[in-house]
């Protein structure tokens, strides 16, 4: 495999009974890089975060993550090729018995022997890169959406993942949250030096954030390139869904 | 040809249920044979399944040893056997109704509180997360309530036996003066120290269909706030039923019919 591609798909194809959600579908992620996907909302673009992430198998085609292949691989495995990669969940998934803090230092405790002080302060180091170090003992329902998202965040970057998958991250925020958001996406990726994958419908975000732009409609990926070579791109698809017309070859 | 179809396709959904429930109990057990228990959140497990439990336990078989009392006492006096109606009572209640009864409570109580918890996470993504982390949702929630329910519910039914019987002795004393002292003495004559053991065996069996049931009903919820209610619904039928159909294997293989 190309040392410069982190993750790819490779001719995946997911179905569930009679419903094909993706076919044939290839996609390289390249290191060090954020790769925006977009496209219509139910095309699977959130699935194809969990098949990066080993949540679910695909029907056919392969996976591979840091070049293992996650496709018939035993659970046991999968949690250790797991350390390598976190998913941010679109509405954080934090669990809601714990508190903010406990959530995101949730990893370290189940997967490290550290001491508690030191847990502390990686969780706190974790919740200030996300802006967020005064809510440790918050509870999940304290949070408005915006933090609750960016806790997510905390908790997926606080064992130092070389991949980070981001599902959604801006949906059903104000403006001035998204570009808040979308910055500590940018500064994770940085902090982090990892690669990272984000799903999102905010145009002006992924183009401010996205190194690599991924168009994905009817189970496949029909563009794909630098976000320039995808923001000036002549397909009628990706013209059509950039600028959200009502008539090109996209049934509405 | 419709009805076949239709039979097959529920045979085939009844083993996967059957699959799921015994892969569950595998992973339990594995789990548990490696010591993986999280003991913090088992100890609040047996609180919050057990300890809350308790009142709600204790009312229903207060009733029921005091409803067996009322209707076997009065008509053994008119028969001149008012000396066997402790011995009728307690051979009752800690072989049969103090198990079942305390198990058919907490199968509505846990059982659904169990499905309604686990399921909620389910459709919160919240279990996804879990195994994003590398954590296994069975360590993490099935097996401390298995084991709470295990420690708990042989407890609560000892609690259960014992103001079945008190309720039952009330009962004789008020309205068929059946002295207290004749009445313990019918139920040491009636019911031995292995009986009581059968009985909390019994409890323990109950514990663990509660437990793998409401947990495979809550890890198998799909369709949000609906499934949810879909799944604690599922939870506590399932469970009544089968813990009604297990005690009457038990009670034979137990008992032997004596």
């Amino acid at each position: 495999m190309d040392p410069a591609i982190y993750a790819s798909l490779d001719d995946v194809t997911l179905s569930f009974g009679d419903h094909v959600i993706l076919k044939n579908c290839n996609l390289n992620i390249v290191r060090g890089a954020i790769t925006c996907i977009v496209g219509l909302s139910g095309a699977g673009k959130s699935t194809i975060l969990r098949l990066l992430d080993g949540l679910i198998e695909p029907s056919s085609g392969h996976v591979y993550v840091d070049g293992h292949d996650l496709c018939h691989t035993p659970e046991r495995k999968l949690v250790d090729l797991r350390q390598k990669t976190s998913l941010a969940f679109q509405f954080a998934a934090l669990l809601d018995s714990l508190t903010v803090g406990d959530n995101v230092g949730l990893p370290l405790r189940e997967h490290t022997a550290l001491p508690d002080e030191k847990i502390r302060h990686i969780v706190d180091d974790a919740l200030e890169s996300v802006g967020l170090r005064h809510i440790y003992d918050s509870l999940p329902n304290e949070l408005s959406g915006g933090m609750l998202k960016r806790a997510g965040f905390a908790r997926a970057i606080v064992t130092r993942p070389e991949l980070v998958l981001y599902d959604e991250p801006t949906t059903g925020l104000d403006p001035i949250v998204t570009n808040l958001i979308t910055d500590t996406i940018i500064r994770l990726r940085r902090k982090l030096d990892g690669t990272a994958v984000v799903i999102s419908h905010d145009l002006h975000s992924i183009f401010r954030m996205a190194d690599y732009v991924a168009m994905l409609f009817e189970g496949a990926i029909i563009a794909y390139g630098p976000r320039e070579e995808i923001r000036t791109s002549t397909n009628p698809f990706v013209q059509q869904f950039l600028t959200g017309s009502e008539v090109g070859p996209i049934p509405v | 040809m419709r009805a076949l179809e239709r039979f097959g396709e529920r045979t085939i959904a009844f083993l996967e249920y059957l699959g799921g429930i015994i892969a569950l109990m595998g992973e339990s057990m594995r789990a548990l044979f490696h010591a993986q228990i999280r003991y913090a959140e088992t100890f609040l497990q047996c609180y919050e399944l057990g300890i809350g439990s308790l009142l709600i336990v204790l009312l229903t078989s207060l009733f029921t040893g005091m409803v067996i009392s009322l209707e076997s006492a009065q008509q053994a006096v008119q028969y001149g056997i008012g000396s066997l109606v402790g011995g009728a009572v307690t051979y009752t209640s800690v072989r049969e109704l103090g198990p079942m009864l305390t198990a058919v409570v907490v199968a509505g109580r846990v059982g659904s509180a169990i499905a309604a918890e686990i399921g909620s996470m389910v459709v919160t993504e919240q279990i996804d997360a879990l195994r994003s982390m590398g954590l296994s949702p069975v360590r993490f929630l099935v097996v401390p309530r298995l084991l709470a329910l295990a420690i708990m519910l042989p407890l609560l039914t000892i609690f259960a036996d014992i103001i079945s019987i008190v309720g039952g002795m009330w009962i004789a004393q008020a309205y068929a003066h059946i002295n207290p002292e004749s009445f313990i003495s019918s139920a040491r004559q009636a019911v031995g120290f292995d009986d009581v053991v059968k009985g909390l065996f019994k409890a323990l069996i109950f514990a663990c269909i509660i437990a793998f049931v409401g947990c495979y009903q809550g890890l198998s919820t799909r369709g949000g706030a609906a499934g949810v209610g879909r799944a604690t619904t599922s939870a506590v039928v399932i469970s009544i039923i089968l813990i009604f159909g297990t005690n009457f294997i038990m009670s034979y293989l137990l008992f032997g019919g004596h």
